[in-house]
């Protein structure tokens, strides 16, 4: 395990079922691998839920990953997500501290970065922002100092751009090994 | 037909084909009891304990190549199978496993006996289920037998609500799903073909995955023609006759002096169905030491886990051999004779368990299955005790099992009809010696051969290695009187006193065991100072391998 260390995003299509998230979660878990952030959700195909991972480690990681997830009953279909050939998207939202004084800076702020107020009180601000994680950093640096009350982040979600799909795919093993 | 799904299951079980259950009725599983009670088709036996049961399917498994299939109640009933389940798990070993639950309205209530056996048993299954609605559960059972014994191998749980057994529902027989076969893939075996051909010095490494996929006669046919020495795991004993001149015995840590120096000096290693273990590979960087490494598997994410391989096959070991037989050229026999110079028995001439060991070898009924516990006689047995065919060797090999050989044992009985030859340690036999009583009442003609040195021998062997002879806590100092225990949970004991003719006392037990049907525990006296050697310490490699302890 000494290869380089880089984030990696797992998409997988699983059972849409009780239990499935607990069975995947567990073979990160036993391994002391750790997961950057895991979105699930149901899917066009009411059989089936869409699951994206972001793990942080090396190859060896990531294949022993995707190999022993491809080896639970409830994973369907699996595959690493290509940089380039990919869309990622993640939402934020983040309360924040906005006084009558601040309120304009952050509003300027949200122009450039294209994030929402999605509510509004007396001292503080709900801001929404929709782009991929490395944006959603960049904008939480810029709006930290503001004074951030609590923010949530869905984690990456992510779909391979044009006619793929996760679905279409044999197996991994075009893309891994 | 309607009826309840207790009856459900049990009819879903002969569907399947399943002829014995182990188990241990409860509250939580009465309903299952009394449809079996009443179907009356099915063999029953009822354990001691739950942990006995697991291990029994594990053993009537290992010798027929069967789904092997426990029942227990909720709650303890179901952790206390959850030892031999995970022993299955971790030897790839086909189980279904069925539990009774709570009703749906009293899940998640803390109701009496009630416990999540499917959470628990998540990261020890291939696959497990909850069956909390009646219409699912033929479908559930079907498939858990189709997950256990397909690609590789492994236990499955079913938890069944209490609900669900009284419920009724429409039940139609059905033929069991055919079971899952890879494709064999042409192209990566005349890859290997062309290794093996441009290779000097192969050796095949057979483990648990040719024991599985059924691969003796092929892999007999593919050393023939290579003139390849042959040496295998734990898990692949067996599968080539131990007296055949090209089988130089077990590899890894407590392997033969032969297997390690053919590994050392083979360039090729032709690795089928193992996975590579720590007490295999011991260093998995050192391992393979340039050489070329062929990695068959019908687990995809075997490949370059432990070892890193030259070529990874991914099949199934019995037809990927078969289908590399006639790809292969014929190799001159130099490098064999070279190898089997070695000496396939091990060196360490004063250990009295060998001497009983090979005594039983010899005294036992032809392919008897042999079942180990978990120590310094499962290593002293691997390696002395010939085994000339496939499907009779039980042992915990990746999980350890101390205390699985007596439910084993009881299972590899069921599974073959012969009689089966247990080799137990004092420790071993301690843990699970309530099984004795299941083995008396069924009348299994068993012999029990208890390695009795009076100390937790392997334990000690480290701790004489590694931690400067302070024996800390592997001192026995029972007053148990093993013949006086036998007789009085039923079975005949014969007390092998160090200085008494090993011969004339096994015979007695042999004779015992097979004309009586009836377990024979034979108190095989043995020096708690014996070791286990040769020996690879952890994470060494194969060129420092000890064959005295002074070494």
């Amino acid at each position: 395990m000494d290869g380089q260390i880089k984030k990696y995003t797992i998409g997988a299509l699983v059972s849409n079922k009780s239990g499935v998230l607990t069975r995947i979660t567990g073979l990160f878990a036993r391994r002391g691998y750790s997961i950057e952030s895991v979105s699930a959700c149901s899917t066009e195909d009411p059989e089936l839920a869409r699951m994206t991972v972001v793990m942080v480690g090396d190859e060896y990681m990531l294949y022993q990953m995707i190999r022993q997830m491809d080896k639970l009953e409830d994973v369907k279909k699996i595959g690493c997500a290509n940089e380039l050939d990919c869309v990622y998207r993640e939402l934020l939202l983040a309360k924040v501290k906005a006084t009558a004084e601040t309120r304009a800076q952050i509003t300027l702020i949200n122009e450039i970065y294209k994030a929402k107020v999605v509510d509004l009180s007396i001292d503080t601000m709900i801001l929404e922002l929709t782009g991929d994680p490395e944006k959603l950093d960049a904008y939480l640096k810029v709006i930290e100092p503001f004074g951030i009350l609590e923010m949530q982040r869905t984690g990456t979600t992510v779909l391979a751009r044009g006619k793929h799909t996760l679905k279409d795919r044999d197996c991994y093993g075009d893309h891994v090994n | 037909m309607k009826m309840t799904g207790a009856d459900i299951l049990i009819n879903c079980l002969v569907e399947q084909g399943v002829d014995t259950i182990f188990g241990y009725p409860g509250g939580a599983v009465l309903d299952i009891y009394d449809a079996l009670y009443r179907n009356g088709k099915i063999n029953h036996i009822l354990t001691a304990h739950e942990q006995g049961a697991a291990h029994a399917a594990d053993g009537y498994a290992r010798v027929t190549g069967k789904v092997g299939v426990c029942f227990a109640t909720s709650g303890p009933g179901a952790t206390n199978l959850v030892t031999g389940i995970a022993t299955a798990y971790m030897d790839s070993i086909p189980m279904v496993a069925v539990t009774g639950n709570v009703g749906l309205s009293n899940l998640g209530r803390d109701s009496f006996q009630e416990i999540d056996i499917a959470g628990i048993t998540i990261p020890i299954t291939k696959h497990n289920y909850i069956v909390k609605d009646v219409s699912e559960l033929a479908d559930v059972i079907r498939k858990a037998f189709y997950i256990a014994n397909s690609g590789r191998k492994g236990p499955v749980l079913i938890d069944i609500l209490k609900n669900v057994q009284t419920a009724e529902y429409d039940y139609e027989p059905q033929k069991p799903l055919p079971l899952k076969q890879l494709e064999t893939p042409l192209a990566k075996i005349q890859a290997a073909a062309e290794i093996i051909n441009a290779s000097k010095k192969p050796l095949l490494m057979i483990g648990g995955g040719a024991a599985a996929s059924n691969a003796s006669p092929h892999l007999l046919k593919l050393a023939e023609k290579l003139n390849a020495p042959v040496t295998y795991t734990l898990m692949g004993k067996g599968v080539i006759p131990d007296n055949d001149e090209k089988n130089l015995g077990m590899l890894g840590m407590h392997g033969t002096v032969a297997s390690a120096k053919a590994l050392i000096e083979s360039d090729c290693i032709v690795a089928l169905g193992t996975r590579f273990s720590d007490r295999v590979a011991l260093n998995r960087d050192l391992f393979a030491n340039g050489k070329k490494v062929i990695h068959v598997d019908i687990d995809n994410a075997e490949f370059n886990k432990n070892v890193a391989v030259t070529l990874s096959v991914l099949a199934d070991v019995s037809s990927c051999v078969k289908a590399l037989l006639p790809l292969v050229e014929k190799k001159d026999g130099n490098w064999l004779k070279s190898t089997i110079s070695g000496g396939q028995s091990p060196e360490n001439i004063n250990c009295r368990a060998y001497e009983i060991l090979r005594t039983a070898a010899k005294l036992a009924p032809e392919n008897s299955p042999l079942i180990t516990d978990v120590g310094q006689h499962q290593m002293w047995t691997a390696q002395s005790y010939p085994l000339n065919a496939p499907r009779l060797f039980c042992s915990s090999g990746g999980l350890g099992t101390m205390g699985y050989g007596m439910g084993a044992a009881i299972g590899a009985a069921f599974g073959t009809g012969k009689p089966c030859v247990l080799v137990t340690g004092d420790g071993c036999f301690n843990m699970n010696l309530n099984e004795l009583s299941t083995a008396v009442t069924e009348g299994v003609p068993l012999v029990i051969l208890l390695m009795n040195n009076g100390v937790l021998g392997m334990v000690r062997q480290w701790q004489k290695i590694f931690y400067d002879r302070r024996f800390s806590q592997t001192t026995l100092k029972k007053k148990t009187d093993y013949i006086k225990f036998a007789e009085s949970f039923g079975a005949k004991g014969v007390l092998l006193g160090e200085n008494d003719d090993v011969e004339e006392k096994l015979k007695e037990a042999f004779d015992y065991a097979v004309g009586n049907c009836s377990p024979v525990l034979v108190d095989c006296r043995i020096s708690g100072d014996d070791n286990v050697l040769p020996m690879i310490k952890p994470g060494a490699a194969y060129e420092t391998q000890l064959r005295k302890m002074e070494d």
